[in-house]
């Protein structure tokens, strides 16, 4: 069967379901349950395609479309139909949550809103599909512009029109570096197909000039470090089910983009490209899990735990690089597999967070956390499913952000058989500071979930919160599920993966001849886990000792107020805000923050206490860059005479020297 | 799966079940020894906790579900920490199932739940205790994971029922790696437990309690397991602690049921040495400031991956 086709298929029913939400834009049933159920069945088809497609043999096809003598080439191998899965999965729960999400406001028209979104999705996926530098960049910007677009929704608050643009502008600061990095792969022959790309050998240092490229250029779309200022204000912009979508797929279209040009079309890769992976993803893991700690809007603290989780996937890739530049293809192949699985974790886990909190956003008004609380009793649907997504983005066992952690580590543990010792002592260091990432992720998240649903609610109109309809619903289950399913059947997972181990490195994890519970890397006397066991053994043993002890003594229940040390004047104000929760990181770590403070005194009729943990890497880069930018805009400015003779004296000098250098 | 196996494994857990308090009782005892005080009852724990059992439960009123099953949770996941532990034998059909890192994430999972309980009813203690004990987890976990692998470096599987066969057949020696891990795993184990100097569990002092401020609304059936499973989670750190460092005695793969017999009592020969250690410790030291804390844990964190550099260094 042909996958690809299909694909396309898929791609065009999208755009065609966006146009279609022109027709009426301002009717929510005609768009909301309609259309976006439509774009719903949609990407569960084309996972259903992907899933397929991954097993199968590489298909390409010529479109006759773009510019002349300049077709479309598209491509379906094993990797792009891994992500082209993660999209149509993610697509198909996020759909649905909008159907019953979207509402009438101030902002962009629904109708409107449903084109930018299907067009969002199509660009999507033919990022994925794409065989040429042309297609890709096409996509590429397509993709960057309908997300700029889903982003200003509310185009009419200022904050967000800031957000939005910066978003813009380092989208294709990214671009830039990733059009000069396929200027670089295509050698001199100047054939921008990925196939021509492929069979060129680069000399001396331009292989890793291409590299450099990819990694800034795609490092810029996934958040890494030094260019993820956009990502914690673009996603708490954006609303909720588009930040689901930039942040469960449109970031690992980027994490694709790295591993294409690196694994695919660069042939060998240099030892210290992985050392420089693994140590910008682990910097990004810590810079974005410390940063989440002190967080008070909830959207924010998931956007910086989505900088964490992308870092950690960089980090896993970087250490595909080291092993495979010294030909340890299966440990290079565990390494990519914990980072392949942790993007499919990611796109569930921080899916169903973002939606969550969506709903939150809708029943209350407020995503301050300092406003929030209480929320199980309310919102008990939401509130279940979120602890399911707070589980696994805490990396805990049985769910699968577990197993994706477990699998990074156990690469880490097999690294001492590398021959360079300065690697060998760099990876316990790393390993260390992994370990210290995940540690934190847990706190961020205790915070997370404990504020926003655990404890009393902090306002009065909490009480009239309302639990999330029915399309949301389903939605949330359909995240919550895929959650328990990819912690609890690793093996069955990696068997898909493996398709894209094979291509890329040429080496799988799972051995013939393994039990379908027990995953077990390498041997079965180095490492083993067995989440369902896990699972099996804690609800088991729960089971019966609820039972044994209802039976041997009894299970009487009384309810009564609040003990608390016998203090009886509590308000709910007493409980611990989110920026109580996270002053102690806050206070150990104090020199990776900009903090500004404001403490009230003692004689202050309205006592004030602010406290803003800010970004330092925005003062140190990103301000002298734009006021560079800035003085030689002026600089430039100066030539600007408003003379029509200057002009042209200009004019004739710039044709002088293109004579000169063309002649 | 052997017969000898599924008895090990199973005499194993009820040993930890049904020894834990005694442990709790024993360094309770010698601690009181050592201050000149007179001792508490060696079974003191078993009568709280049946003395628990028995009492009705008095929940909040805005009690959530999870505030209930909590108990039960964190109960299941100690009980399954016992069953993969080794600390008789190292023949557990059982252990595949979690390595030493599934091991930590399950001691994640508890940590996560009763920190969520704390929060759950929303009062002043229970959200300070919660903080608190994330605080103290989020360095304490990744230093004992660096322990955990620095012995499994050594032994080249995570597994520890083959990281404990590997160590228990070297010769005995001082190991440079292991000395640093084991400096680092019993501050760990300290922390961890709630023990001085990083927590008193014998106060009630408001403004210090870390593990104590989260059960502070816990009552009869629930206590008394969370009280057991903090006894099984002293168990199992001690029996890892001693399983790294000194797994001598232990019953291997290829011995018989007899060797089972005769490391029973050596397990609790070394146990009832181990209580009196953390006695001693305890009684030694002063309870530290909250924010000394991460400067403790930050030391255990370096010394677990300075151990584990000194063995990539040394190789041994």
């Amino acid at each position: 069967m042909h996958a690809l086709p299909l694909v396309l298929a898929a791609i065009v029913v999208w755009l065609a379901i966006g146009a279609l939400g022109l027709a009426r834009p301002r009717n929510l049933f005609y768009v909301g349950r309609v259309l976006f159920t439509a774009g719903a069945v949609i990407g569960l088809f084309l996972a259903a395609v992907a899933l397929i497609a991954m097993r199968e043999v590489p298909q390409t096809i010529v479109l006759p479309l773009g510019l002349p003598d300049l077709p479309f080439h598209l491509r379906l191998d094993a990797l792009s139909a891994f992500f082209l899965f993660l999209l149509g999965a993610a697509a198909a729960g996020i759909s649905v949550f909008s159907a019953g999400y979207f509402r009438a406001s101030e902002g962009t028209a629904p109708g409107l809103l449903c084109l930018q979104y299907h067009t969002f999705l199509a660009a999507m996926a033919c990022v994925l599909v794409a065989d040429d530098a042309y297609l890709f960049m096409v996509a590429w910007e397509t993709m960057a512009l309908a997300s700029f677009f889903l982003v200003t929704t509310d185009h009419r608050i200022p904050e967000i029109r800031r957000a939005g643009f910066l978003y813009l502008l380092i989208a294709h600061i990214g671009a830039l570096a990733i059009l000069l990095c396929f200027g670089v792969l295509q050698g001199e022959t100047g054939d921008y197909s990925f196939g021509a790309m492929r069979s060129v050998t680069l000399h001396a240092a331009w292989p890793s000039i291409a590299f450099l490229l990819a990694l800034a250029g795609f490092g810029a779309k996934a958040g890494l470090l030094p260019l993820h200022v956009w990502l914690p204000e673009a996603h708490p912009a954006a609303p909720s089910p588009v930040s689901a979508l930039m942040s469960g797929v449109m970031l690992k279209t980027a994490i694709y983009g790295l591993l294409r040009v690196t694994f695919d079309l660069l042939q060998g890769q240099l030892w210290w490209w992985g050392v420089l992976a693994l140590v910008l993803g682990l910097a990004t893991a810590l810079f974005g899990v410390l940063f989440a700690t002190v967080q008070t809007d909830m959207k924010r603290l998931l956007a910086y735990s989505s900088i964490e989780n992308i870092g950690i996937i960089v980090a896993g890739i970087g250490l595909a690089i080291l092993f495979k530049s010294y030909d340890k293809t299966l440990l290079a192949a565990i390494a990519l597999t914990a980072s392949l699985y942790h993007a499919l974790n990611h796109a569930f886990f921080k899916s169903l967070l973002f939606l969550a909190t969506g709903s939150v956003l809708h029943a209350t008004k407020e995503r301050s956390l300092g406003k929030l609380g209480g929320l199980i009793h309310r919102m008990p649907w939401v509130a279940w499913l979120a602890l399911a997504g707070t589980l696994a983005c805490a990396g805990l066992p049985p769910l699968n952000g577990f197993v994706s952690e477990w699998l990074l580590l156990q690469a880490f543990l097999f690294t001492p058989s590398l021959p360079q010792s300065f690697v060998n002592m760099l990876v316990p260091l790393a390993a260390a500071a992994l370990v210290l990432a995940a540690a934190l992720a847990a706190y961020v998240m205790v915070k997370f979930y404990g504020v926003i649903f655990l404890g009393r609610p902090r306002e009065p109109n909490l009480a009239y919160a309302h639990d999330a309809g029915p399309f949301e619903r389903i939605a949330l289950v359909w995240f919550g599920a895929g959650c328990l399913l990819l912690g609890l059947f690793p093996v069955q997972v990696i068997g898909f993966l493996d398709a894209v181990n094979a291509m890329l490195l040429g080496a799988t994890v799972n051995r013939p001849g393994i039990s379908w519970w027990l995953l077990a890397p390498i041997d079965t006397d180095r490492a083993s886990y067995s989440p369902v066991i896990v699972l099996v053994v804690i609800v088991g043993v729960l089971l019966l000792t609820i039972q044994v002890v209802h039976r041997q003594y009894h299970g009487r229940l009384r309810k009564g107020p609040v003990w608390d040390c016998g203090f009886p004047a509590q308000t709910p104000r007493m409980q611990d805000t989110a920026e109580g929760f996270g002053q102690p990181i806050r206070q150990i770590f104090e020199q990776f923050f900009r903090i500004e403070r404001m403490l009230p005194t003692p004689f202050d009729v309205q006592p004030r206490y602010f406290v803003k943990a800010g970004d330092h890497l925005w003062y140190w880069l990103y301000l002298p860059v734009a006021r560079a930018a800035e003085w030689t805009a002026r600089l430039v400015g100066r030539i600007q005479q408003g003379r029509i003779s200057a002009y042209l004296t200009y004019s004739f000098l710039t044709l002088l020297a293109l004579l000169y250098f063309v002649r | 799966m052997t017969a000898t196996g599924f008895l090990s494994q199973l005499l194993q857990l009820a040993i930890a079940l049904f020894l834990a308090p005694l442990l709790l009782g024993w360094v309770n005892q010698c601690r009181a020894w050592l201050q000149n005080k007179s001792a508490p009852s060696l079974l003191l724990p078993y009568r709280t906790i049946r003395k628990l059992f028995h009492k009705d439960a008095v929940v909040a009123e805005n009690a959530s579900p999870i505030f209930r099953i909590t108990p039960y949770i964190v109960f299941s996941a100690m009980a399954l920490a016992a069953a993969i532990v080794p600390s008789l034998a190292t023949d557990l059909p059982f252990a595949v199932a979690a390595d030493a890192i599934a091991l930590v994430g399950l001691f994640a999972l508890a940590r996560v739940f009763i920190a969520l309980a704390a929060m759950d009813l929303g009062t002043a203690f229970g959200s300070m205790g919660a903080r608190r004990e994330m605080f103290v987890g989020f360095l304490a976990e990744p230093a004992l994971l660096m322990v955990l692998f620095t012995a499994s470096l050594i032994s080249g599987s995570t597994l520890l029922p083959t990281i404990v066969e590997t160590l228990a057949h070297r010769e005995i020696a001082i190991y440079p790696s292991l000395a640093f891990a084991a400096v680092a795993f019993t501050m760990v184990s300290l922390a961890e437990n709630a023990r001085i100097p990083v927590d008193n569990p014998a106060t009630h002092l408001e403004l210090t309690m870390i593990h104590e401020a989260m059960l502070l609304e816990y009552s009869a059936r629930h206590l008394a397991l969370i009280e057991w499973a903090s006894a099984l989670k002293l168990f199992n750190y001690w029996c890892i602690g001693l399983a790294l460092l000194f797994p001598y005695g232990i019953a291997s793969a290829s011995d018989d049921w007899l060797a089972i017999l005769v490391a029973t009592p050596v397990l609790i020969g070394k146990l009832a040495i181990g209580g009196f250690v953390l006695a001693l410790i305890e009684t030694l030291s002063a309870k530290m400031r909250i924010f000394r804390a991460p400067e403790f844990l930050g030391t255990a964190f370096l010394l677990a991956v300075l151990g584990m550099l000194v063995n990539l260094l040394l190789g041994s």
